[in-house]
C-alpha cells in the first residue's frame, strides 16, 4: 500500500448534515471515538435550506395530536410503502428528540404560554411542525453543530469519500481526499454511518446543492448494499421559477401553511377541482373553511394547497401544460391576499416568512407581501435510498449504518414536509448508537492494500487523461436528460431511453479528464462525482422502469393508476455477482396487527 | 447584457488576477457567472458555494471590491456600479490566509467558536423536562441566531483585517455567538470575564462596518456588541457593583476592579 495519511476512528460518520451530526454527538456519547467527514465546511450541509420546519406529535397547538395520528398520517403519504417500524419509531420518538434540540440551545418559535409553537404543513392532520420563522433548518444545523464540536468529535472538513473498503463482507474504512490540497485520506473504522443526503443533482431543476450527487447511495451500492425504493423521487411542488438563474430554489410550503394560495392565469384556486378520494374527509371545499383552518379553528378541514406534495407538484404541472400557467411556465403563489384578512398582514409575513421574503426581494424583484410568487415544481428529495433495519439503521452490508435522506423506509412513496428535519434525528441518533455498539463488539478489521491503491489510481485518472471531455459538459448533460426522462411524469420509452443515455454518458464519464493541479480542483471533483450520479441516476431510472403503475412520488403517464399488486412491494436495487444491476421486488413489512388498528381508526 | 468581463483571483497569495468573459442574461448572479466561467473556460476555478440562496454562507468574496455573497448579488446591479468598459472584479476575503482562487482559509473561526463557553441550560420549568419561554425573549436572541457564518463581517473588521488580531479577538460573528449564548433566555453560564479576557471584545471599537455587510442585516455591532460590553463594563469596570458583588457573593471574585 502506498503511503496515505490515514485516520482511525470507531466509528466514522459520512456527512455532517443533521443526520450525521446527530450520529456523530449519540456515537461520541457512547464512548467511541468518532470521526466526522463532510464535504463542505462544518455547518454548511443541505441541511440549512430546509424551511418549514420539524414535524413531532407534541400536541402543543391542537391537544388532539398524538404520536397515532403522526404515524398515520405519514403511512398514507407514504401510500402505505414505508417501512412501518420505522415510522413508528419516527412518531413516537420525534417529540423526545425536538425537546433535546432545545435543552441543547435551539430557539423555536412560542406558543402565548410559552411552549413550542407548531405549524401546519401538508399532509399532517394537526399544526405538528415546531420552526423559527422559514429558517428551522439552519437552527437545527447550528444546534448540533455547536453542541457537537465540544463532544470530542474529530471532524474532517472538506474531505470527500470516494470508496468504502471491505474485509469480506463488513465494512472497515474508507478512502477519499481533501479537497483542500487533494491528498488522499485513508479511514479505518469498525462502523460508518452514511448521511450524505440526496442525489437532487442529477436534475437540472432542483433545490439541492452541488454536494447531492448520491455519494451514499452510490458508496452503499457499490459496497454491495441494497437500495429501496429509487423510483421515488419528490418533485417539492413550489420552487422559484423566475428568473432563470434562481429556477429551482426552494419555496418553503410554509408559505401555504401561513395561508398561502395556489391560482392559475385566469385567477382559479384549481387545487379546490382535485382533490383525491383519501383526503377528500379531511380537505375543505371551499375557500372559507380552508381560511379557518389556517387561522386555528379546529372544526375546519384543510385547504386543498396542503394535500401531499406529490399531488400538488402534479396538479400545478397540469395547469402549466394546459396553458393556464403563468407567464415564466408555472402557476401563482399567493400570501399577499391574506391582507384582506389581517390589519397587520405585510409585518405577519415578514415575521413568519422572513426567507422567502429576503429571497424574492433579493433575487426577483418581487414583494410577497405585496403580489403573488411564481412557482413550479423542483427536484427536491429522495425517498429511496439505502435499505436499512428500521430499529438500528443498519443496512444489509454488516457494519454500514445509513440515517436521514440516503436511507429508505420512513417516507415510502411520498414524503410528508418536516418528517425529514424530525427523520434526520431520530434516525441519526438511532444510526450513531448502533453503530457505537457494532464498534464495541467487533474489533478494528484489516483493509486491503491493493484496494486502497486501486481506489487512488482510479481517484487520479482524470488528472491523467489528456484532452478528455469537460466533467462539467457531461454533467449538464446527464441533469438535462433525467430531467426530460426520469422527472415528474414518466413512461416506458423515455425511461428505456434513459438508461441507453446513462451507459452512454458513462462511456463519456470515463474519458472525462481535469486539468490543473490536485488543489481545490472543482474540475476534478466534479469528474469524480460522476460516478456517484450516474449510479443513482440507472438505479432510479431502472426502479423507475419497473414500476407499472403511479403511487406517491412516481407517475407514469402509461400507468396512470394505483395498483394493488404494486402495492404489496417496494423495489431493492442491488449489485449482482457480474457487476450488473439487479432490481427485484421485496414484500413490504407487514404491519403489526396495533398499527393496522392505528391506520384503520385514523382513515 | 451581452457577454461581461471579469477579472477573478487565481492562485494564492502569490497568484494574480485573470481575465474571463461570458455571457450574462438577465437574473443572473455573480455566482452564475463565476459557475459559467468555470464550466466554460476554467474546469479549475475554486469557488465555494452550496444552496445558492443565501442561506449556508459559503460563496463570500469581494466584488469590485465589496465584500458580499455571490449568490445574492446580482449581475446587473453590478453591473451599473462598474465604470463602462472596466471588468467585474472577483476576488477572495483579504482577512484570512489564501488558499486558492476565491477559497480562504477560514478554519480560525472554527477554532475560535470551540473556545466559547457553550450553551449551558437552566433546570427545566416543568416536570415533563421542558422549559416555557416569551416569544419576545425568543425573538431578540433570533436575530443573532440567523447568522449564516459568512464570516463576511469577520472579513472587514479592521481589528482582523489591518490589525491581525486573530489570536487575541475573535470578531464580529464570533462576538453574535457569544451574544447569542448570553441571552439565550435558559443559559445560565456567565462568558463576561472571558469577553474581556481571552475574546478580547475591548479591541472592538464600533466602527459598524460590521453590521454594514452582513448579508442577514443582523445589527452586529449595536445589538450585540455593545450589549455586551455593557456586561462586561458592568462586572469589571463598575467599583460599586464589584464592592457589592464582593461582599454579597459566596465566591469572591477572582478578577475584576477590586481585588
Amino acid at each position: 500500500m502506498g503511503e496515505y495519511q490515514t485516520h482511525e476512528h470507531d466509528v466514522l460518520v459520512i456527512g455532517a448534515g443533521g443526520a450525521g451530526l446527530r450520529a456523530a454527538i449519540e456515537a461520541a456519547a457512547a464512548g467511541v471515538s468518532v470521526g466526522l467527514v463532510c464535504k463542505s465546511l462544518l455547518g454548511k450541509a443541505h441541511t440549512v435550506m430546509a424551511e418549514g420546519g420539524l414535524a413531532a406529535a407534541l400536541a402543543n397547538v391542537d391537544e388532539r395530536d398524538s404520536w397515532k395520528i403522526h404515524f398515520a398520517d405519514t403511512m398514507r403519504g407514504g401510500q402505505y410503502l414505508n417501512n412501518s417500524r420505522m415510522a413508528e419509531l419516527h412518531a413516537k420518538e420525534a417529540p423526545a428528540c425536538v425537546h433535546e434540540l432545545e435543552s441543547w440551545g435551539a430557539l423555536f418559535d412560542r406558543t402565548h404560554d410559552g411552549r413550542i409553537l407548531q405549524r401546519n404543513f401538508g399532509g399532517h392532520a394537526y399544526p405538528r411542525l415546531a420552526h423559527v420563522g422559514d429558517r428551522t433548518g439552519l437552527e437545527m444545523i447550528r444546534t448540533l453543530q455547536d453542541h457537537g464540536i465540544h463532544q470530542g468529535i474529530d471532524v474532517h472538513m472538506e474531505c470527500t469519500i470516494v470508496d468504502l473498503l471491505k474485509e469480506g463482507d463488513r465494512v472497515v474504512g474508507a478512502f477519499g481526499y481533501d479537497r483542500e490540497r487533494g491528498r488522499f485520506r485513508v479511514f479505518k473504522a469498525k462502523a460508518i454511518v452514511l448521511a450524505t443526503g440526496g442525489i437532487g443533482r442529477a436534475f437540472k431543476i432542483t433545490s439541492n446543492s452541488w454536494e447531492y450527487t448520491g455519494d451514499g447511495h452510490s458508496l452503499a451500492y457499490h459496497a454491495g448494499a441494497d437500495l429501496m425504493d429509487m423510483e421515488f423521487i419528490q418533485f417539492h411542488p413550489t420552487g422559484m421559477v423566475w428568473p432563470p438563474s434562481v429556477r429551482g430554489i426552494l419555496v418553503t410550503e410554509g408559505v401555504r401553511g401561513e395561508g398561502g394560495v395556489l391560482k392559475n392565469s385566469k385567477g382559479e384556486r384549481f387545487m379546490f377541482s382535485d382533490i383525491p378520494d383519501n383526503y377528500k374527509k379531511s380537505t375543505s371545499d371551499t375557500p372559507e373553511e380552508g381560511w379557518r383552518y389556517v387561522m386555528g379553528d379546529k372544526n375546519a378541514r384543510r385547504p386543498p394547497e396542503l394535500l401531499t406534495r406529490d399531488h400538488v407538484a402534479r396538479c400545478i404541472r397540469r395547469e402549466v401544460r394546459e396553458g393556464r400557467g403563468s407567464p415564466h411556465g408555472g402557476v401563482y403563489l399567493d400570501i399577499s391576499w391574506i391582507k384582506e384578512h389581517f390589519p397587520n398582514a405585510t409585518e405577519h409575513i415578514k415575521k413568519k416568512l422572513p426567507s422567502m421574503y429576503h429571497q424574492f426581494m433579493q433575487l426577483a424583484n418581487i414583494d410577497i407581501t405585496r403580489e403573488p410568487m411564481e412557482v413550479g415544481p423542483t427536484t427536491h428529495y429522495v425517498m429511496g435510498g439505502v435499505r436499512v433495519e428500521g430499529d438500528t439503521q443498519m443496512s444489509t452490508v454488516p457494519g454500514l449504518f445509513a440515517a436521514g435522506e440516503c436511507a429508505a423506509g420512513l417516507h415510502g412513496a411520498n414524503r410528508l414536509g418536516g418528517n425529514s428535519l424530525s427523520d434526520l434525528l431520530v434516525f441519526g441518533k438511532r444510526a450513531g448508537a448502533s453503530a457505537a455498539k457494532f464498534a464495541k463488539e467487533h474489533g478494528a478489521g484489516k483493509l486491503d492494500p491493493l484496494a486502497v491503491d486501486t481506489a487512488a489510481m482510479k481517484a487520479l485518472e482524470p488528472m491523467h487523461r489528456d484532452a478528455g471531455e469537460n466533467p462539467y459538459l457531461i454533467q449538464q448533460d446527464l441533469q438535462e436528460m433525467m430531467q426530460a426522462k426520469v422527472g415528474i411524469v414518466r413512461q416506458e420509452l423515455e425511461l428505456h431511453e434513459a438508461v441507453g443515455e446513462i451507459a452512454k454518458l458513462q462511456a463519456r464519464a470515463d474519458k472525462a479528464s481535469a486539468y490543473g493541479n490536485r488543489e481545490y480542483n472543482p474540475g476534478w471533483h466534479t469528474a469524480l462525482d460522476l460516478k456517484c450520479l450516474l449510479t443513482v441516476s440507472e438505479i432510479s431510472a431502472r426502479a423507475a422502469l419497473e414500476r407499472k403503475e403511479s403511487r406517491g412520488a412516481h407517475t407514469r403517464e402509461d400507468f396512470p393508476d394505483k395498483v394493488d399488486e404494486w402495492g404489496k412491494y417496494n423495489l431493492v436495487v442491488r449489485r449482482g455477482k457480474d457487476g450488473e444491476m439487479v432490481v427485484e421486488k421485496a414484500p413490504v413489512m407487514p404491519l403489526r396487527d396495533d398499527l393496522k388498528k392505528v391506520v384503520e381508526e385514523n382513515k | 447584457m451581452g457577454r461581461v468581463n471579469f477579472k477573478i483571483w487565481r492562485g494564492d497569495a502569490t497568484g494574480e488576477f485573470k481575465e474571463y468573459a461570458t455571457e450574462i442574461t438577465e437574473g443572473l448572479v455573480v455566482l452564475d457567472a463565476v459557475h459559467q466561467i468555470q464550466a466554460e473556460s476554467a474546469n479549475d476555478l475554486a469557488c465555494r458555494w452550496n444552496c445558492k440562496a443565501g442561506k449556508c454562507g459559503s460563496c463570500g468574496a469581494e466584488v469590485n471590491g465589496h465584500p458580499r455573497l455571490m449568490c445574492m448579488t446580482r449581475m446587473n446591479d453590478v453591473l451599473a456600479e462598474t465604470p463602462p468598459g472596466a471588468a467585474v472584479t472577483i476576488r477572495p476575503m483579504q482577512a484570512f490566509k489564501p488558499m486558492r482562487d476565491l477559497v480562504v482559509d477560514v478554519s480560525w473561526n472554527f477554532e475560535a467558536k470551540k473556545k466559547i463557553k457553550p450553551f449551558k441550560p437552566r433546570k427545566p420549568d416543568a416536570a415533563d423536562g421542558t422549559w416555557r419561554m416569551a416569544q419576545t425573549d425568543v425573538d431578540r436572541v433570533q436575530e443573532f441566531r440567523k447568522c449564516i457564518e459568512c464570516f463576511l463581517c469577520q472579513n472587514v473588521c479592521h481589528v482582523l483585517r489591518d490589525h491581525r488580531k486573530h489570536d487575541e479577538f475573535i470578531g464580529p460573528r464570533l462576538l453574535v455567538y457569544a451574544a447569542a449564548l448570553e441571552m439565550h433566555p435558559l443559559d445560565v453560564e456567565d462568558r463576561t470575564t472571558d469577553l474581556k479576557d481571552a475574546h478580547g471584545i475591548g479591541y472592538c471599537n464600533i466602527t459598524k462596518c460590521c453590521t454594514k455587510v452582513c448579508p442577514e442585516h443582523i445589527t452586529i455591532t449595536d445589538n450585540a456588541i455593545i450589549p455586551l460590553k455593557e456586561r462586561v463594563v458592568d462586572k469589571h469596570y463598575d467599583p460599586v457593583g464589584s464592592l457589592w458583588r464582593w461582599f454579597h457573593s459566596p465566591e469572591k471574585p477572582s478578577d475584576g476592579a477590586v481585588k
